[in-house]
């Protein structure tokens, strides 16, 4: 039985037509190109699959793509605007947080969306979220500094900008 | 040719700015980005998908398969079994040399062993294709498996590894136990490990009449290209490998495994490209495996705690077909000066697939036991483990009497020790606890790991334009080959590193070598630096022979390539550049071909191995045997260091290797039916970030001016070693209980 799907992908309208047992990772590797979310298991057990579904962190492999319809999906292709890296690939990418890097698109999934429910983590809650990615490589310690530096200097950013606004405000 | 000596002399790189520097990596837009393209990432035009149906008994004859069934699904397109299969000219179980393994391409219905493939089934999707699987339904006659280390009858392989005496003696060993004050024996068991890469192998193949294309992740591409040729008896060069990123290897992407030529076959068959991806759970059988071991160890120490004689006994296990005989106890032979040591391995022939290369083949679950039972002989004397391993520190090589080409040893014992806070460590196992009331325990190992090369080859190009181009079919597994490579390349060449396009990671390039043995920056960096002196000669030689050249009748001085100049070596301010040079001489560019190799007269002279020092703290719960690793230090000696971010990664993998040695990881055979019951990365665990505390690591720095002109070892496995017994001892120095079966898990600590 295949399905017709309406759904939202990195903000762009998309429709597609699947099989009602598809998964949502088949789909967007197979069908839309979007092969930056990667099958490391297929079964749950190691993000590398890692999307985001309406602002979740889920796993698309255990996803069906007939589950996104009406839904907002967001893929490691659309972490960057443009050609503007989001601070997280840009510090993977400074510090060398990657070695094979096949688990590296789940593992920038997973960590943005920790940072927006949590902008200022604890290693120790960088290390317990991050438990569900896993890096055979192992570039683990890597990673967890990339995110919280990376939180570090997303928090001085708002700071500033804060400070800003609110001399911007006081001037007027 | 005039007199001049760049290719042998590498002081053309004194002033060479790429390496040692801690560049990032090339290859990390495409993969922060997810633009990295992996071989399961390609979706060529008419692309048809293969999924294999694997044997779920480890011993029989397949005796029905439905393929009716299967054909009659939706969007199933073919099934391909031992009757459909295309012929091949080379015979999948000819063994002409140990390096080529017997391989499952459906030549017969005998199953051989739990998850070899038994047919395939191609079909417009994916999901089609696994229903079709499905569908097939084998029936087997099936034979009781041979499945542990005591299921087969022992015998002494001829040879271990990629070709070691499986047996060496040096000294007499029971007159040194005779004669020692103290002796332990001890037996240690490490249980099967699968590689588990997170990419798992995956093949797209396309066939132009009697051409073939493929994408698929191999550590050694024009190995696999050969063995393509064999089997479908083409010329090499015919066979075009594309292979620009590996998810990971730690060799089971080595060499070319049965599934992936499946996946060539299936396009041959139905004339269309055809991608196959394994699952996960088709890891656990056709790509290989760590065998099995148990060891044991005797070993004699005099009154000063000086060894008189240690002997590393390994059992193992091959497939009942193939033979890869992990080689074990050869982790004892360059490691601890003892005037007696003998290292001797006895296997049994097991219902498995062949077991393979795994990241520190031999020296992992040989070091494991080494350093253990080292640290068992320590306190027999009362020692300090540190100390007593100060005390049997191999000046040469103790089974030879050669002097090592370096060994920076003892610098990565004192600065790891320091660092780690070492000499605040009470002798007493038990006495440390944490404000918690866990036990706190600290453990050291020492790292070794021989620093090998292979055979590569290299072009290199100076263009007019002022460029290079280098070239070599190398292979990024993670290590950072794109990066690393490319700064040798840029100082071979004596160019920035922007001016040099490095071309990689594709079998139409010259011959790479193998990705493996933590050689391939050694033998490909070679390479690269002997192309480069190659070419840089060429101009060279333009320049000194034309007298318009400010190099003109520089002869036996000879020149430096530096900045896209040559210098007059022994007058830096005569210098003339690449494009003046070649301009003059109405040349588009000069090119040339370099090799690497291990130079055979030094190998004979002297021991090359990379040397570490690793200590561990671990916290465990009296109560409830949870143990956790809270830090980690390691501290390496590896030669030139190329880039030390890539290395820092690289070290940082192996110890967390370790860890997973130590603590997590192990498959578990089920005995009736040969299968592993853990095929998948919920029951085969690897640790997580949250397994794990942060790690420390220490660039020891070490000039080796034998191993090659570069003076590089490989740091792609030392991590491993040193580490799985640094968190062993650890765990005996908090609980004061040594377990000597790895994983070391919980209720083997209670119990
Ligand atoms: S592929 Fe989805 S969790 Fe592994
Ligand atoms: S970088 Fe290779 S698995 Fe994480």
């Amino acid at each position: 039985m295949t399905v017709t799907v309406t759904t939202t992908i990195n903000g762009d309208a998309e429709e597609f037509v699947c099989e009602a047992d598809e998964t949502l990772l088949d789909v967007l590797r197979d069908h839309l190109g979007l092969t930056g979310s990667k099958e490391g298991c297929a079964t749950g057990d190691c993000g590398a699959c890692s999307v985001m579904l309406d602002g979740r962190l889920v796993c698309s492999c255990l996803v069906l793509a007939a589950e996104a319809e009406g839904r907002q999906v967001e893929t490691i292709e659309g972490m960057a605007r443009g050609r503007e890296l989001h601070p997280l690939q840009q510090k993977f990418l400074d510090a060398a947080a990657l070695q094979c890097g096949i688990c590296t698109p789940g593992f920038l999934v997973a960590a943005k969306a920790l940072l927006e429910r949590n902008p200022d983590p604890s290693e120790t809650e960088v290390r317990y979220w991050l438990a569900g990615n896993l890096c055979r490589c192992t570039g683990y310690d890597k990673i967890v500094r990339a995110v919280l530096e990376t939180a570090a200097d997303m928090k001085s950013a708002d700071m500033k900008s804060a400070g800003m606004k609110s001399a911007g405000m006081r001037s007027a | 040719m005039p007199e001049i000596t760049l290719t042998q002399d590498p002081v053309h790189l004194r002033h060479g700015s790429n390496i040692g520097r801690p560049l990032t990596r090339r290859d990390g837009l495409l993969k922060v980005t997810g633009a990295a393209r992996y071989a399961a990432d390609n979706n060529p035009k008419g692309l048809l998908h293969a999924v294999v149906a694997v044997s779920t008994v480890a011993r029989g004859r397949v005796v029905a398969l439905d393929v009716e069934a299967a054909m009659a699904h939706p969007g199933v397109v073919e099934v391909m079994t031992p009757a459909n299969r295309p012929a091949l000219a080379g015979d999948p179980d000819a063994k002409p040399n140990p390096l080529v393994f017997r391989l499952d391409l459906l030549q017969s219905d005998r199953v051989r062993y739990a998850g070899q493939p038994i047919a395939l089934v191609v079909a417009e999707t994916l999901e089609a294709a696994t229903e079709g699987a499905v569908l097939l339904a084998p029936r087997y006659e099936s034979e009781p498996p041979a499945v542990g280390l005591d299921d087969g009858e022992r015998f002494v392989p001829t040879a271990v590894g990629p070709g070691a005496p499986a047996e060496l003696r040096h000294g007499d060993v029971e007159a040194g136990l005779a004669a020692a004050a103290q002796a332990i024996e001890a037996t240690y068991e490490t249980p099967p490990q699968y590689h588990n890469p997170m990419e798992p192998h995956a093949v797209v193949a396309r066939w132009d009449g009697d051409r073939l294309t493929l994408d698929t992740p191999s550590q050694a591409m024009a190995m696999a290209r050969l063995r393509l040729a064999a089997l479908f008896g083409i010329p090499p060069e015919n066979i075009l490998i594309r292979s620009p990123f590996l998810g990971g290897g730690f060799g089971c992407k080595g060499l070319l495994s049965g599934p992936q030529v499946l996946g060539v076959m299936a396009a041959r068959l139905v004339g269309r490209p055809v991608k196959l991806a394994l699952t996960r759970a088709q890891l656990y059988g056709p790509v290989g495996h760590r065998s099995p071991t148990r060891q044991r160890l005797r070993l004699g120490a005099d009154g000063e705690g000086r060894l008189t004689a240690l002997e590393h006994h390994t059992l193992m296990s091959s497939s009942r077909f193939d033979e890869f005989f992990e080689p074990a106890s050869n982790a004892s032979h360059a490691l601890y000066a003892s005037p007696a040591i003998a290292t001797l391995h006895e296997a049994v022939r097991l219902d498995c697939g062949t077991p393979m290369f795994m990241r520190a083949p031999g020296e992992a679950p040989g070091s494991a036991a080494l350093e253990s039972a080292v640290d068992e002989m320590a306190e027999a004397c009362g020692l300090d483990p540190l100390e007593f391993r100060l005390r049997n520190y191999a000046e040469v090589e103790p089974t030879t009497g050669r002097p090592f080409s370096s060994k920076a040893l003892r610098e990565c014992y004192a600065r790891g020790a320091e660092r780690f806070g070492w000499e605040r460590r009470p002798l007493a196992p038990r006495s440390l606890r944490d404000e918690h009331g866990l036990l706190v325990g600290w453990g050291v190992g020492t790292a070794i790991f021989p620093a090998l090369m292979f055979e590569a080859e290299a072009r290199a190009v100076i263009r007019r334009d002022g460029g290079g181009t280098v070239e070599i079919g190398a292979c990024d597994m993670g290590q950072g080959a794109w990066t690393a490579l490319a700064q040798i390349a840029a100082d071979a060449v004596g160019l920035d590193g922007e001016r040099v396009e490095f071309r990689s990671g594709s079998s139409d390039l010259p011959d790479g070598g193998i990705a493996g043995g933590s050689a391939h920056t050694a033998t490909a960096g070679s390479a690269i630096h002997s192309a480069g002196a190659a070419v840089v000669a060429r101009l060279a030689e333009l320049a000194m022979a034309d007298e318009r050249s400010p190099l003109f009748g520089a002869g036996n001085a000879g020149v430096v390539a530096r900045d896209g100049r040559l210098h007059r070596r022994d007058d830096e301010s005569r210098s003339e550049g690449y494009a003046e040079i070649l301009e003059r001489a109405g040349l588009a560019e000069v090119e040339a071909r370099g090799k690497g190799a291990m130079d055979a007269a030094a190998q004979q002279r002297y021991a090359m191995q990379a040397h570490g020092a690793v200590f561990a703290e671990v916290k465990v719960d009296p109560d409830l045997g949870q143990v956790r690793v809270t830090r980690l230090v390691g501290a390496f000696a590896a030669g030139r260091i190329i880039n030390p971010r890539m290395v820092v990664s690289q070290y940082y993998g192996g110890m967390i290797w370790g860890v997973s040695f130590a603590l997590h990881e192990q498959a578990v055979m089920d005995r009736r039916s040969g299968r592993p019951m853990n095929a998948d990365l919920a029951g085969y665990h690897i640790p997580v970030n949250a397994d794990l505390p942060a790690l420390e690591t220490i660039l020891v720095e070490e000039e080796d001016p034998h191993v090659n002109a570069l003076g590089i070892k490989g740091v792609g496995e030392i991590g491993i070693t040193g580490t799985v017994g640094a968190i062993a001892n650890a765990v005996w120095h908090a609980t004061g209980v040594r377990v000597r079966q790895f994983p070391i898990t919980l209720d083997r600590l209670l119990g």
